[in-house]
């Protein structure tokens, strides 16, 4: 299959079925507290939910987001949902932009104009924005372990269906991880990657020869795991039980999401400081219209249960790849971890380190003036080896 | 509604209304049955909180008789939701992984098309139940002198109908015993609403229910999970009161925080063991002790949600299993209930501010009676003679978590046999 152009458009029935689930909403009772200790706000949750009834717009959401240019690929037997936007003048670089969880797509829609048309034409972009394989519109992998593929699947697409031969990447979250990938994998095609985390998977093998910083690193991510990352380890260890439930209530679906984006964006604990009902709802939209909440659970169950022989040849990779590609970092204060440039340093040749003085998990959506002049700035000499 | 020569007297309905969720306010019907001695009050699964008050003082009354019957809207609302139930795309691997699809899909078919509520309604009906303040019991006194006061702890995620089946045992004299049961369900958990109760709150609650409201001043304890940890707070607290405490598991907090140096090779070998089945079982519990308000709107929302979560805790801590209307009647209790948010609750009451550390010695002799198959595995008696007075250690041929639903006969039996063999004397 060729690329082929795509509209979203969620059919009538799935909408009409949802505004029936969310008219019988049955909230948890006695439970009427505005705070967000133990998760999801009841109090926010109930306005979200109501607003989500009777305010938001799927329709108008959904043209917007068909502004863009919708494109899916049949990649390795795999269909995938991407956005293309070519970059004004004569020489745009490509670049993949790869989302993680709990966000889509999306998580890029503010990004993707100021790279393809910054106040500098030679400092353009052609954008690929590809649906992770099991999120939104794209496939999911069914087979184990294939989250690690998925590198290969964003190569085969910008360079065999795309026709560019060297281009860049950036991700954060699960998307920091592929573009990690894809820099292990196809060295040669990448001009440089641009994160804004040290993948974190990084910290299931600790070094003995840690520095101070890294070893503050290391006790802050165990803090992490033990209070903020239990979701993580449900995701990987019981993916189906957790799905069944979320894809039957919008009500849940919403919570699950919605929680993080308050908890991991530089929000100061008022999450519409940073998304609106309807970037909210629109996100949560797309797992709940295409069903793809359990799917978009493979990546942490893929890892959990990653074999010796899996870790053995990514290391082996890191070394013949990823270690050769320049790597850039913008590193946002809010972001659910905080590496010092030493720990990035082991496994990235790191060619530009900044510490962002404001936002989270979410930069790109956030902060996305300063996302992008970070990309820019990193991408800047490497464009002359074209 | 006005009770002639006395000022107005409100009760509090629980509600479990399928339209708003929350506790309402009703007028005196329960309390004219109180009043007028009758066996049962039918107010759906709404029942009454038994504290008045009156002219602004708070007064609690003696337990009433209780008998479970639920609003056919309510079981109306279940059906139209299991209905339109939406399973996501199956990600096919199976048990190992969570709920497994074709099991999930056959559970959900039974309880839409074949599962006779009103009939299980009518089962755990022929218990003797009561409501005081917040809490509902099973209390069924033997008939026989003698009897031996025994009160049942259950943990999450059932009720105290884990003992449906063992409490009409308990009654019948065998082998010159015979016992008067209590069996409460815990606050916060099916029948027993209440908000945000740790382990040591409910410890409280159940003594005075106990000792001020029942009478008893000398009973055994027996319990596992949560009942485990309230059981032991009950005989810390009042040792003199526990003449024997009975336990199917030493408490989670008995394996917490032990120094490295000091276990022997078989603790460290159980250590070992648990710490690997809490990697693959226990992130379950990392989630409710952490994030209880992330899951719980999914699950008092879903009937799909709540049942896929209890049934992989009830494989995963199974033996030779249960039948669907059993399983169905414990996810059924909590949904019409909507008593799931409060019970995942105390994971996150204990995680917060645990009721009980490795620190704490229960005097009181102690009796374990390990199901191979409970979670986590069977603990070495080193390990569990740190915090408890064990007495007599049994190790049972079959059964798990449930062992009391699973394995009634066994657990029956090993409660008789302990008794017998530490000579408690009433």
């Amino acid at each position: 299959m060729a690329v082929q152009r795509l509209r979203i458009e969620v059919a009538d029935s799935v909408l009409a079925d949802l505004n029936e689930r969310l008219a019988s909403y049955r909230p948890v009772p006695n439970d009427d507290t505005q705070d967000w200790k133990a998760g999801m706000s009841p109090l926010y949750l109930n306005e979200l939910l109501q607003y989500w009834k009777s305010g938001f717009d799927w329709r108008a959401q959904e043209a917007r987001i068909n502004h863009f240019q919708h494109f899916r690929a049949s990649l390795k037997g795999v269909n995938v949902h991407f956005i293309h936007q070519r970059g004004q003048g004569n020489k745009p670089l490509p670049i993949v932009l790869t989302h993680g969880f709990p966000d889509s797509f999306l998580r890029f829609s503010k990004l993707i104009p100021l790279l393809t048309n910054p106040p500098d034409p030679a400092d353009a972009f052609d954008v690929v924005v590809p649906s992770l394989p099991g999120y939104a519109f794209s496939d999911p992998i069914l087979d184990r372990g294939g989250t690690f593929g998925i590198a290969d699947l964003w190569n085969q697409l910008m360079t065999r269906e795309l026709g560019y031969s060297r281009y860049g990447a950036h991700g954060g979250d699960w998307g920091s991880t592929i573009t990690e990938h894809l820099g292990r994998n196809h060295p040669n095609a990448l001009a440089g990657i641009h994160l804004t985390d040290v993948p974190f998977w990084h910290v299931f093998s600790k070094p003995h020869d840690l520095s101070a910083a890294e070893e503050h690193y290391f006790d802050k991510n165990q803090q992490w795991q033990m209070q903020e990352g239990a979701y993580a380890m449900i995701q990987g260890a019981r993916p189906q039980t957790l799905a069944d439930g979320l894809n039957d209530s919008p009500a849940g679906l919403a919570a699950w999401l919605v929680e993080k984006f308050q908890r991991w964006s530089d929000c100061g604990g008022d999450v519409e400081t940073r998304f609106s009902k309807d970037e909210l709802l629109s996100n949560v939209m797309l797992y709940w219209a295409t069903e793809t909440i359990g799917s978009s659970f493979l990546p942490y169950y893929d890892f959990v249960n990653a074999g010796g022989g899996r870790w053995m040849i990514e290391i082996a990779k890191q070394l013949i790849g990823s270690s050769r590609v320049p790597a850039g970092f913008a590193i946002f204060p809010k972001d659910i971890s905080q590496p010092p440039r030493e720990w990035a340093a082991r496994f990235f040749d790191v060619r530009r380190w900044s510490q962002m003085p404001r936002g989270g998990h979410f930069a790109a959506f956030e902060e996305p003036e300063l996302l992008a002049q970070e990309i820019r700035a990193f991408f800047r000499p490497l464009r002359l080896q074209n | 509604m006005t009770i002639p020569g006395a000022r107005r007297i409100r009760v509090g309905i629980i509600g479990a209304n399928p339209d708003r969720g929350g506790a309402a306010q009703a007028h005196i019907p329960a309390l004219k049955s109180y009043a007028a001695g009758r066996s049962a009050v039918r107010a759906g699964c709404r029942r009454p909180v038994v504290r008045l008050r009156c002219g602004g003082q708070l007064f609690s009354m003696p337990p009433i008789p209780y008998s479970l019957h639920i609003d056919q809207p309510m079981l109306d609302d279940l059906y139209l939701r299991l209905r339109r139930a939406r399973l996501p795309r199956d990600l096919g691997i199976g048990w190992e992984h969570g709920t497994k699809r074709s099991f999930l899909r056959e559970l959900l078919e039974h309880w839409e098309e074949r599962f006779d509520w009103r009939a299980q309604e009518a089962h755990l009906n022929e218990l003797p139940q009561f409501i005081w303040e917040d809490l509902h019991f099973v209390h069924q006194r033997s008939g026989l002198p003698g009897a031996v006061p025994l009160v049942l702890l259950h943990g999450w995620p059932d009720s105290c109908f884990r003992y449906q089946k063992v409490i009409p045992r308990f009654a019948e004299m065998r082998e010159g015993v015979s016992f008067h049961v209590i069996a409460p369900t815990l606050p916060g958990f099916p029948l027993s609403p209440a908000k945000h109760h740790s382990n040591r709150e409910t410890a409280r609650h159940i003594w005075r229910l106990l000792t001020q409201e029942l009478g008893y001043d000398r009973f055994v304890v027996s319990g596992g999970d949560g009942g485990s940890v309230v059981g032991q707070i009950l005989a810390l607290d009042h040792p003199q009161s526990v003449s024997l405490l009975h336990l199917t598991d030493i408490g989670w907090h008995a394996t917490m925080n032990l120094d490295p140096k000091q276990v022997s090779w078989s603790e460290k070998h159980f250590l070992e063991h648990s710490k690997k089945s809490f990697m693959k079982d226990g992130p379950y519990a990392m989630l409710q002790s952490t994030r209880p308000r992330d899951l719980a709107p999914a699950f008092n929302d879903s009937p799909v949600a709540l049942a896929s979560w209890i049934l992989d805790r009830f494989h995963s801590w199974s033996d030779r299993g249960f039948t669907r209307d059993e399983l169905l009647t414990n996810i059924t209790l909590y949904w019409v209930t909507q008593a799931i948010g409060s019970s995942i609750w105390s994971y996150y009451a204990e995680s917060r501010s645990p009721s009980l550390t490795n620190q704490e010695y229960v005097e009181p002799p102690v009796a374990m009676a390990l199901f191979p198959k409970d979670a986590g595995g069977v603990p070495p008696r080193k390990l569990a003679e740190r915090t408890l007075n064990v007495q007599r250690r049994s190790k049972l041929p079959q059964g798990s978590h449930f062992g009391a639903l699973e394995e009634p006969e066994l657990y029956v039996q090993d409660v008789i046999d302990a008794v017998k063999e530490l000579q408690v004397i009433h």
